[in-house]
Order: structure tokens, then sequence, then C-alpha cells
């Protein structure tokens, strides 16, 4: 990678700042993306009966999580809007879901810690809300890089 | 696991991190502070690996999910490699802060691993 970094940094200095945060989402991501993976394929083969619909948002969320990572590294930008936007939409939506009516998901309890807790449990708590924050800063980089490209 | 050395190993981490994240945002790439604090971080992860697998037969056993234990025990090992390499392809401030944000997350995983070591809490 340093041969493409050293023309980029030659070219345009403001386009390097811009995507020297990128590098930083890209490692944000990929974390997240191991832990959200690794932690629904564990929950999946270990007590997929406690909670299947949660568990398999999860696997959900790490699939996502997988995609998002690899499109903002290979700065392919469409797929990054679309995974992040999903991103967002879905810690929304299943942390509500979590909040308030956590049956919905079989879920006998909201405890975002506990053994049948996902990423996108009560927005992200669980991840120190990462999985809110995240799609946010995501998405304005995405928007800010574009305007600098402009 | 040994709640001491968790402590220890916790602490490293966050120091680690804190340091890399703020030499990176203070403009400076890579140095052999950062990649080195990196190191230690993963040197004490090894030593734990080597506390799993004695502190059994020691009589202190695993009270939760051995295999969640070591699933996470064995991601954690390689997250410090993984941004070393990174730091020494892409020799930009960013990957100090990538490198703490390594750092950050094997703290994090420690103090996870200790839960269900001792306590199960998921």
């Amino acid at each position: 990678m340093p041969v493409t970094e050293q023309p980029r940094a030659s070219t345009a200095s403001p386009r390097r700042r811009g995507a020297g945060v990128g590098r930083v989402l890209v490692a944000v991501y990929a974390i997240l993306a191991l832990a959200a993976l690794g932690r629904s394929i564990f929950q999946i083969v270990d007590r997929f009966d406690e909670a299947p619909a949660a568990f398999l948002f999860s696997l959900l969320a790490g699939v996502v999580y997988v995609i998002a990572t690899v499109a903002l590294a290979a700065r392919w930008r469409r797929l990054a809007w679309a995974t992040i936007s999903l991103e967002l939409a879905g810690v929304l939506v299943v942390g509500t879901i979590t909040v308030f009516a956590p049956h919905l998901l079989g879920l006998h309890a909201n405890d975002p810690f506990g053994r049948t807790a996902t990423v996108w449990s009560t927005y992200g708590a669980g991840y120190l809300g990462i999985p809110l924050v995240l799609p946010v800063l995501g998405l304005l980089w995405l928007a800010r890089s574009r305007v600098a490209k402009d | 696991m040994i709640l001491v050395f968790t402590i220890v190993q916790a602490v490293v981490a966050a120091a680690a991190a804190v340091v890399c994240v703020v030499l990176g945002l203070a403009n400076r790439k890579p140095s052999d502070l950062t990649l080195g604090a990196l190191a230690l971080v993963e040197a004490l992860l090894i030593a734990q690996l080597v506390i799993a697998l004695v502190a059994p037969a020691l009589g202190n056993p695993s009270r939760g999910s051995v295999v969640e234990f070591y699933v996470y025990l064995i991601t954690a090992l390689a997250i410090p490699p993984l941004g070393i390499v990174w730091a020494l392809i892409e020799r930009t401030r960013w990957s100090n802060v990538v490198l703490g944000i390594a750092g950050f997350a094997v703290g994090v995983m420690v103090v996870r691993m200790y839960q269900i070591w001792a306590l199960q809490i998921a």
C-alpha cells in the first residue's frame, strides 16, 4: 500500500486527510464485524433454541458489518452507503424492539449483557453504543469525502 | 484466569490504546513505542493462554463456557499482530490510531474473558 499512498499524498492533501480517517473507520468496522459475527455464530451453535430470531438478526448484523468493512476498504461507495444505512436502520429497529417489546424476538428479558444479547440489543449498549454511533460517523464520512472529491 | 493478571492485562491494553491514539492524533507515525506497546499486549495474551491452559489442573477451572472463552482468546490473539502488520504496511499517523483501537478491543475482550471464566455473565 505504500506504493499507492505516495502519489496520493503529493497530489491532494485534503483528500489524503479524509482518506486517513477512512482507514480508522475501516479498522473499527473490522473489529465490530469480528465481534458480531463471532458472537452470533457461537450463540447459534451453542444455544440457538433460546432466541432463534435474535441470533439470526445478530448473524445478519455480522454479515452486514463484514460487507461494510470490505466496501469501505475497497472504496465501493454505493455498497458502503447501502450497508451502513442498513446498519443504522437495523440498530434503531432492533434496539427499539429489544427495549419496548423483547418478546417479539423471543426474548424474555432485555439484558444487553445477557446470554441472548446481540450487537443491536438496546441500541448496542453491550458494545458501548458503538453500533449506534458508528453508522452515523460512517455516513458523515461518506458524505464529506464526496464533497472533498468534487 | 487470575484476577490480578487480568487487571494488569486490561490496564496495559488501555494504556497502550491511549498512548497510540494520542500519538496518532499528535501527527506521529508508528514508532517502536507504539508498535512495542501492541507487542507487549500480545505477549501478555500469550501468557494468558498459558495460564488458561494450566489453571484448570491447579484447581482453578472455568465456571463458564470453555469454548466461548477460547473463541475470545484466540480472536484477541489475532488482533495485535493484524494491527502491527497494518501499521508496518501503511506508515501514516492514522495507523497509530488503528493500533490504539486494536489495544482497546483487546482490553475489552480480556474483561469479557474474565466474566466468562469466573462469573459466566453470558
